[in-house]
Formats: structure tokens, sequence, C-alpha cells
């Protein structure tokens, strides 16, 4: 095959299997040759990485877990050789998906904007200098579009509230702050396709009239940090952002900044006072951050998938949009299948797909071979569900009413090794670590409940414990302030009420 | 900590709206912690209360009062890499570094790399399907 292109990703989790290595050892090899080597971000099948690709006549050609010492004999052997996958557009993982906010996540350069534009970029944002602002929030009201972030709020809605509210200044905020566990989608979009966040943030700002934005990101980060600082620094250089972007009469700034390792400023309010400078301690609400949100002006919080589909909703039109989807439940859900999992990845396909067919047809079951024991979906707020649950389609309603709950999309996976006694005692102990401490029920509640689960662990007067700990629950989630110490209770609750055998004997 | 150095820092970074935590991630990232004794310098720029410095900083896990190790190891201690057996490698790699005062082990939360558990940074490089035998060779090449 005639090769004329090399694409190596340099995402953090192909860089964490040893992708910089593997270019380093191309871009020796093929030093004399002109073919040109481009970093990209990943594709999301992490369980290939480092996934090499090479366009050829016949498409873009991948090789899967490809080391250093393997690139002399790739570039002899090609397709004889044992790592190669053939056309990446038929691995079975991705081409069953039907990607829309990471279409072109892994395809190309995340830093060049021709490719960015080549590839559909910018259109939905010139759209958008064509619309007023009514029919804006109504396009991304009509398109079903919800919070991603975890809490699923109508944007649309959202946005409104924010248009509506007369003050001096606003701000649009993207909570980056993706502390989940089992979750890298934002960090996979900031590293893969950072352009497409920068356009919806634009669009976001001149559609709720903002003129600043601020990226909040995590500093566990550090890949996203720079990719999104330099994809920043272009945009102004080609006026994507800035004065009169774009040659409008449209102006709209924005900046990243770092979190300092809190996994509460992932909670709205306190990423809020995070970013003024403060500690980050919850606000009690009301006032709503649509009112009084960043230095007392009305803010637009919002997850970067939720600001990253903006785009190509308003690009596409509503209908393309709230036309997938099931219940209430409109668009597609990014799915990061994680933990002990034969492939782990990033799915991306419409609401309403079964847990089943996640685990079993896109992950294989899991990576040590034996049995799935429990998976939590939604992060460390959500629920520890059985092979019973297993059925439930992966929408908000359905999850919700079933105990559970979405969240950022992350399931984790577990095998028959895991106690669940543990789980529940981590959950607790999470809490007690992370919690900003400005509520009784969630500073001292996790603290003693952390306390209970180690004498149930012990073996100490079980039942009563239990009843304690359902009772202590019972205070969390109704008395504390914000939903980190009022979810808590649901990795507990569902632990013990999903896994009784673990608990009791 | 030098006084000039950290009043530059403060002079690059006052403008910003809301800029005590870059001015603390700015020191942080240049020394590798924050000594106490600059608190009254920070605070006295920005017109705040050193009780709010300090507050601040004791609030985020990121910034550290003390000089830090010459390898850090940050192992990711969350549900996912707790599935691919996170807590039995803390066990193994604090035993590995028990006599070694070059290196400390520190819990992170969540590296955002879950489909590849266990994860870690070390000494700012990242780390996938990370095992005992990794955390020795790694250290092993950085302290030759």
């Amino acid at each position: 095959m005639k090769i004329s292109k090399v694409f190596i990703p340099d995402d953090s989790s192909s860089l964490s299997v040893g992708s910089e290595e593997t270019f380093l050892a191309f871009n020796d090899q093929l030093e004399s040759e002109s073919i040109d080597i481009i970093r990209t971000g990943s594709r999301g099948l992490f369980w290939l990485e480092p996934l090499i690709e090479f366009e050829t006549e016949i498409g873009r050609v991948g090789f899967k877990n490809v080391s250093n010492n393997e690139v002399g004999k790739i570039l002899t052997e090609f397709e004889q050789h044992p790592n190669y996958i053939g056309l990446i557009d038929e691995i079975e993982f991705l081409k069953k998906q039907e990607r829309v906010t990471f279409a072109n996540c892994g395809k190309y350069n995340p830093l060049s904007v021709d490719d960015y534009i080549k590839n559909g970029g910018l259109t939905g944002l010139k759209k958008a200098l064509t619309l007023n602002q009514e029919q804006l929030t109504e396009v991304i009201t009509k398109s079903g579009l919800r919070g991603r972030g975890g809490a699923g709020f109508p944007t649309g809605i959202k946005f409104k509230t924010v248009l509506n509210a007369v003050a001096e200044k606003k701000y649009i905020v993207c909570n980056a702050d993706e502390g989940d566990s089992g979750t890298y989608a934002d960090r996979m979009l900031m590293e893969g396709d950072p352009f497409l966040l920068i356009e919806g943030m634009v669009i976001a700002g001149i559609t709720v009239g903002a003129l600043k934005g601020y990226i909040y990101l995590r500093s566990e980060y550090p890949e996203a940090f720079t990719k999104l600082k330099n994809s920043i620094d272009i945009a102004k250089s080609k006026n994507i952002i800035g004065s009169n972007l774009l040659g409008s009469n449209k102006s709209f700034d924005i900046e990243v900044r770092l979190g300092a390792g809190a996994y509460i400023c992932g909670e709205e309010t306190a990423l809020l006072e995070s970013l003024e400078g403060k500690r980050g301690q919850i606000r009690s609400k009301p006032p709503l951050p649509a009112y009084e949100g960043l230095f007392g002006f009305p803010t637009a919080v919002n997850n970067v998938i939720t600001l990253a589909t903006l785009p190509i909703i308003i690009s596409k039109g509503f209908n393309f949009y709230s036309s997938l989807g099931s219940r209430n439940s409109r668009g597609t859900l990014t799915i990061q299948l994680t933990g002990n999992i034969k492939n782990g990845g990033l799915i991306e396909v419409p609401f309403g797909i079964k847990l089943r067919e996640v685990l079993y047809n896109y992950g294989m079951g899991t990576l040590s071979g034996r049995p799935i024991k429990a998976v939590q979906v939604g992060g460390p707020l959500g629920a520890y569900w059985s092979e019973k649950l297993f059925d439930t389609p992966l929408d908000y309603e359905t999850f919700q009413e079933n105990g559970g709950m979405i969240g950022h999309g992350g399931i984790v996976v577990f095998d028959d090794n895991i106690d669940l006694r543990f789980q529940a005692k981590f959950a607790m102990e999470f809490c007690s670590i992370e919690s900003c401490g400005k509520c009784t029920p969630c500073r001292i509640g996790s603290v003693r409940g952390k306390e209970i689960l180690e004498k149930i662990i012990f073996g100490d007067n079980v039942e009563k414990n239990i009843k304690l700990l359902l009772d202590l629950c019972d205070i969390m989630e109704n008395g504390s302030l914000c939903a980190f110490g009022g979810l808590i209770p649901i990795p507990v609750k569902s632990a013990i009420e999903n896994f009784k055998e673990d608990f009791i004997n | 900590m030098d006084q000039k150095k950290i009043k530059d820092i403060i002079e690059d970074n006052r403008e910003k709206e809301g800029s005590l935590l870059p001015i603390l991630h700015a020191i942080n990232s240049s020394y590798g912690y924050i000594d106490k004794s600059i608190i009254p310098i920070i605070a006295h720029s920005l017109n705040i209360t050193e009780a709010e410095v300090s507050g601040v900083l004791s609030f985020y896990h990121d910034f550290k009062t003390k000089p830090p190790s010459k390898n850090i190891i940050k192992l990711c201690m969350a549900e996912a890499c707790q599935s691919m057996g996170c807590n039995d490698l803390y066990l193994k790699i604090s035993n590995l570094i028990n006599n070694d005062n070059n290196t400390s082990i520190e819990k992170v939360y969540c590296l955002g790399n879950c489909s590849l558990s266990p994860a870690a940074i070390i000494n700012n490089k990242y780390f996938g399907r990370l095992t005992l035998d990794k955390v020795t060779e790694f250290l092993y090449n950085e302290d030759k």
C-alpha cells in the first residue's frame, strides 16, 4: 500500500501507554521520506492505544498497540503485520456508534484551524451570526439539549434566563472540572477537537449577550491545558474570538483557568467561588448563577460537551438533534466505558441504548475475564447496580426511576472480586476528603458514615449499624446544601440494596 | 523564596479577575510549593487579609506548603482504578519507596485515564495500565 500520511495520537491516554515513544520512532524511520507525521487526538478506542493510522489509497487504516520497537517492522511488513487492523471506519466498536459531538475527534491535528474548517468547523458560528438571540435560544431549546455535566438541565432554558437577566455584563463559564471517576469525555474533546469547544462558547456568548468566557479546567489535565491555551491563541489570531469576530459586530473572549485539585469545584457555585479566587465552597441557591453568578453577574455555567454540541445543533438544525434519543433525553450520550473492561473507550450513541449492550457488545466483558459483578454509572455519586438492572436503557428518566443517574456518562465495571462494603465505605471516605465543609450533613455525616461502614466491615452489630447508616443517608440526602452530600448516599444505599449478600454474613 | 520574583509573579497576574488562584499556581509551579512566609506579601498586594490567603492555600490539594520530593508519584485511587487493583498497587509502591527519601506517593482522584486503569502521573509523565515493574523501571532511570 502507498502511504501518504501517518497519524499518531498525543491524547494523554495514548501518551500513558507510549505514543510519544512511538512517535519518536516513526520520526526516526521516516526522516528521509516524504510522508507527513500528524499528531491527533484520540478516537477513544483506548484498548487499541497507541493506535496508529495511515492514509492510504484504500482509506485510513490502523495498527493497534504500536510500541516504539515495532515501528520498523510495521513499515516493512505493513498489512502482514499482526497488529494491522484494517480500515478504521470498519472497526465494529466505532462503526456502530452515531458520533455527533465526537465526529471529528482523533481525525486531524487538533490545533489546525484549516483541518477544522475542512471538516465543517465554524459553519455553526457563521450561521449563528445571522440569527438574533431569540432565534438562537429557540433553536437550542427545541433541540432538546440538556446539560451533559450530570444535572441534565435544559440548556435553552438556562440561556433564555441569562439572556433575559438585566445586567451590565454577563459571563459564559465552561465547567471543565471533570472530576468523576470513569469519565474523560471532556478531556478527550479538549485535547482532540478544542476549536469545537471554542466555537460553542462563542455561540453561547452571542446567544446570551456575554463578552467573556472562562474555561475552568481541572489541574489533573495538563495536556488539555496546553492544547486549550494554544487553541485560544490561534483562535484569537484568526479572529474566531476577539472583537468583531469573523468580521461581525460581535465580540467574545475566552480565558482558561486552572482548578487546584478539589472535586467540589465541579459543583457550579463552588466553581464560581474558585474562579473568583476564593475557597471552593458552595453557595446556597437561590439565587441561581443564571441571575447572580460570577462576580455577581448573570452567568451561564455549562459542561464542555454541552457547549461543544451547540455548533452542530446550529449548523444542522434542531430537528437533526431532537430526532435522536429516547423519552425526554434527546440527542446523543457520550458513554465512557471504563474500569475492568476488555474494550474500554468512548461510545457516542443516541440515548436509550441498554446497559447490557454497552457492557457486552461494545465492552466484550471484563478485562480480567471474570464475570461482571457490579457497575457504577454516573461517577462517585452514581448507583452500584448488579446484573438484574443491566437491561435498563440509558436515558435520564429511566435511570432515575430505577434509583440511578446517568451523570456525565461514565460507567465503571467491576468483576466478582469486588466487595461492595468497601465501595460503600469509599463513597463516604471520598466525601469526607472532598467535602467543602460548608454544611454539617456532608462534612460530619461523611466521617460518621465511614466509621459506621468500618464497623459493618468488621462485623460489629451489622444489622443495627446498617439501620443507623440508612438513617444517616436520609439526613445527608435531605439536609445537605448541594448535590455532593445529597447524592453520596446513592452509591451507599444502592450497594446495600443490590448486593445484600456482601453486607449480611 | 525570592521576594523579588514573588512580587513579579503577583504583578504579572494582579489585573486578572480573581487573581489569587493564578498567583498561587504560578508560585507553586515555580518552586514546587508555597512557603507560608510569603502569605503577608500576597495579602498586602491584593488588599485582602492573610486569613483569606491562608484559607485558600489550605483548601486546595494542589498547593503544597513544604518543598516536594524529587520524584512524585500521583497514583489514581478512584473507582475505575480500584476496579483494576490500585489499592493493592498503592501498598506495593509504598513498600518499594519506603526507604527512598527522594520519592513520595500521593493519592489523587481521577486522572481521566479510566479505560487504561490503573493510572498515574509520575514526574509529569502519564502512565496507564500501571504495574509495579513499570514504576521500578521508571524510578531507576530517573535516578541514574
